[in-house]
């Protein structure tokens, strides 16, 4: 744990009192930063000959996705796997989430078997606060329908402040579809509170109402709205883009995927008119020609790929807190 | 128990205006005599000094779920629910399974109500088989059976030209058709009100004009057939005043709104709480002010409960995937005098109105009144005694409330139906 300065780490630990972690509304910047604080000190270790350190030996983390996911699920497994917790993967298609059985049917079980951390990923907005209130097991939201995906939002932050050094004062535009992205809401939640000004832009049919409001109730200035792509880019220090589902075509939001490029896809040309260090984000998986040229998805501006290996350090810092946290219905003597 | 003497009450009883201290007789189950004073003359008397006696409450807007969903309601539990919250009229809704769409199933719910013998239940019919929204039910038979109105409710009719037929056929029996007003395209996968409080939480939004647009649709064929629609469960300001427009131009329209509607708003649903989940959605600050202005100004016709009775595990789900509904019937009355009679909104009598006189005269029925020589249906009321709302405690099978914990003001002290105690 050479690298791994344990007093940081402890004190990190103290000012995290959290048992979940459920979405970035609800933290406060001191809570956001400290998280991203444990991440740099985590960040090391996946750069090692061996990559392993035994601060969770002895834990068992559930990753319980009722929703199929690949890049999220493998970054937790790996995260877990790195910390040495034991680690246990439950999808969909091989369980009895298929059968029938309520969440919270599901979630007792599971718990019944000793399990310490639950990562869960659902379709349904609110699922991992359902299962938090009645759950004594830890629980971290590894993105929940349209709500929150916090440890994206948290993977963005990380992997910004990396790139710039400070998040405080850039101006961030996230473009796409906001209505359906909980990445979009969870990022909205944690720039503001942590200083950026953001913007976001998209046809009508993909704004939900009155999101220019969401952000200002922790205090800050909320978000601008715009439907213009260029006034996005000018002067925008980050650029965040969505994934636009295919199904948001049939729903008749918008007439067709080539429209949608034409009005709101990346394109090299666009971004003549950015600013010259502009950053270049997409959580994946990116619709090449759709939201993102590939001339930029791989060009200069682009850390997609930093985001990815950012985002392994984050859920360590999360599964690594949570644990460690004090939790509230265990009574220990 | 032939005669019994309620004695030093305030009775309020706005289908006769009457409002003031009175003692009240029963002869038989029926009210015999109502007088500053009546000599005893060998009654049993109940002491009504400090309490409010007021015609038994009427519930226009009742789900019972029986038959099909035992598990959720019965009509006995439902019924002394009802008897519980002062009501001692409900009008069960026909969204059971089998529906309430023939015969068959109107005499079971009629013939149940009837041994359990709490309170008077009175069918609603369906408009359309199966609530299919496809071909009408036939409407003679079912009010023959003695529905009291016929609806699809759970279910808006959403094809036009049926609504149409539908009204002007109803036309010859008097009685209304009861709409969920719901553009279902408009509404189609939305769980809570489209606004802030939907964006913040990521859930799919109901935008009010779901309502709005088929209640504009709605009056207009009731001008154009001469029909009479009533709609349910109004929830924004802006069907209230098109509603109100249409009163004024004289359509044959009436209207209810339910407690829950005049005291919360979508701010209830919080982070996620699948209590507050209900259908039509709790709306903004705004449109509750609209109802409440509408209800003052008569554009509401009556307070109805939507009670819509869920199994606690089905409502212990995530939101997308929990039931619409509230238990409603055993904090009606409370939910009423908190947000409208304490903050000098609505009078007693006023209030009374809107939960017993004119829902009866709505359903054509000949309860909700203190009139001499009818059924003795009626309850006392303490309107200064507090409780606080513990749905654990509720007789109804459905637990599920946003006003668990709340403190409301006015106790239920006794309910009488056809001059029999049923609760108290």
């Amino acid at each position: 744990m050479a690298a791994l300065a344990t007093s940081d780490l402890t004190t990190q630990t103290a000012r995290w009192t959290r048992k979940d972690l459920l979405g970035l509304r609800e933290l406060s910047a001191e809570e956001i930063r400290c998280i991203l604080q444990t991440a740099g000190s985590f960040r090391e270790i996946s750069l090692r000959p061996i990559k392993k350190v035994p601060v969770l030996r002895g834990k068992t983390v559930v990753n319980l996705f009722f929703e199929a996911s690949t890049r999220t699920r493998t970054s937790f497994e790996l995260a877990a796997k790195r910390l040495s917790a034991d680690i246990v993967n439950i999808t969909p298609q091989h369980s009895s989430l298929s059968k029938g059985e309520t969440v919270l049917d599901t979630v007792r079980n599971l718990e019944a078997l000793k399990v310490d951390v639950l990562v869960i990923r659902h379709a349904a907005a609110g699922v991992p606060h359902l299962i938090a209130q009645h759950a004594t097991s830890s629980v971290i939201n590894a993105g929940d329908g349209a709500h929150e995906h916090p440890t994206q939002a948290l993977l963005d932050l990380f992997t910004i402040q990396e790139k710039r050094g400070r998040i405080d004062g850039l101006n961030v535009s996230i473009i796409g579809d906001i209505a359906h992205s909980r990445v979009a809401r969870s990022n909205i939640w944690g720039l503001t509170k942590l200083g950026a000004h953001v913007t976001v832009c998209g046809p009508p049919t993909l704004m939900p109402p009155q999101i220019e409001q969401l952000g200002s109730a922790a205090g800050g200035a909320g978000v601008a709205v715009t439907h213009d792509l260029s006034s996005a880019i000018r002067g925008a220090d980050v650029l965040m883009l969505l994934r636009i589902q295919h199904e948001r075509q049939e729903a008749m939001l918008i007439p067709s995927l080539r429209e949608f490029r034409l009005r709101y896809g990346i394109t090299r040309e666009r971004l003549e008119a950015a600013k010259p260090d502009i950053l270049i984000m997409h959580p994946g998986p990116v619709n090449r020609g759709v939201e993102l040229d590939s001339s930029v998805a791989d060009g200069p501006f682009s850390v997609i790929l930093d985001q990815v290996t950012n985002g392994l350090a984050v859920r360590m810092a999360v599964l690594y807190l949570v644990s460690g946290a004090p939790k509230v219905d265990e009574e220990e003597g | 128990m032939d005669r019994i003497l309620i004695r030093g009450g305030q009775v309020i009883d706005p289908a006769n205006q009457r409002d003031g201290r009175f003692d009240v007789l029963i002869e038989r189950g029926k009210i015999a005599d109502i007088q500053p004073s009546i000599p005893l003359n060998g009654a049993t008397v109940i002491n009504a000094t400090g309490t409010l006696v007021v015609p038994g409450l009427v519930d226009l807007h009742t789900h019972l779920r029986e038959p099909g969903r035992e598990d959720k309601e019965t009509i006995a539990t439902g019924s002394a629910a009802a008897a519980r919250g002062g009501f001692t009229t409900i009008c069960a809704m026909p969204n059971t399974t089998p529906p309430a769409d023939h015969r068959g199933v109107v005499d079971l719910i009629h013939q149940a109500a009837q041994r359990c013998g709490i309170v008077s239940v009175h069918a609603v019919g369906s408009i359309t088989k199966g609530r299919q929204g496809k071909e009408l039910t036939d409407f003679g038979e079912l009010f023959d059976a003695g529905c009291i109105a016929l609806s699809d409710d759970g279910n808006p009719v959403a094809d036009s030209f049926l609504m149409r037929r539908a009204l002007e056929y109803a036309k010859v029996f008097g009685r209304p058709l009861i709409q969920h007003a719901e553009d279902p395209a408009l509404a189609a996968g939305g769980v809570m009100h489209e606004g802030l409080v939907s964006t913040t939480l990521g859930l799919r939004g109901i935008p009010s004009e779901a309502e709005s647009v088929l209640v504009a649709r709605d009056l207009a064929l009731a001008e154009l057939t001469g029909g009479w629609v009533h709609v349910a469960h109004l929830s924004s300001g802006t069907s209230v005043e098109l509603i109100r427009q249409a009163k004024r131009r004289g359509v044959h329209v009436t209207c209810e709104v339910t407690p829950h509607h005049l005291a919360l708003t979508h701010e209830a649903v919080g982070t996620f709480e699948t209590r507050a989940k209900v259908n039509p959605p709790l709306r903004t600050e705004q449109d509750r002010l609209a109802l409440v202005d509408g209800l003052r100004d008569g554009t509401i016709d009556c307070i109805a409960t939507d009670h819509a009775p869920h199994t606690e595990w089905e409502k212990d789900a995530d939101f997308d995937s929990a039931p619409f509904g509230i238990s409603g019937l055993e904090t009606a009355l409370g939910v009423c005098v908190e947000t409208l009679v304490k903050p000098g909104l609505l009078t007693w009598s006023q209030l009374i109105e809107k939960l017993s006189s004119n829902p009866a005269r709505i359903a054509g029925l000949e309860c909700g009144t203190l009139g001499v020589g009818r059924e003795a249906d009626l309850t006392l009321i303490d309107p200064i005694a507090q409780w606080t709302v513990d749905p654990q405690r509720f007789a109804s099978k459905g637990r599920h409330t946003p006003f668990a914990g709340r403190t409301l003001t006015s106790v239920v002290v006794r309910v009488l139906r056809h001059g029999v105690e049923v609760a108290r």
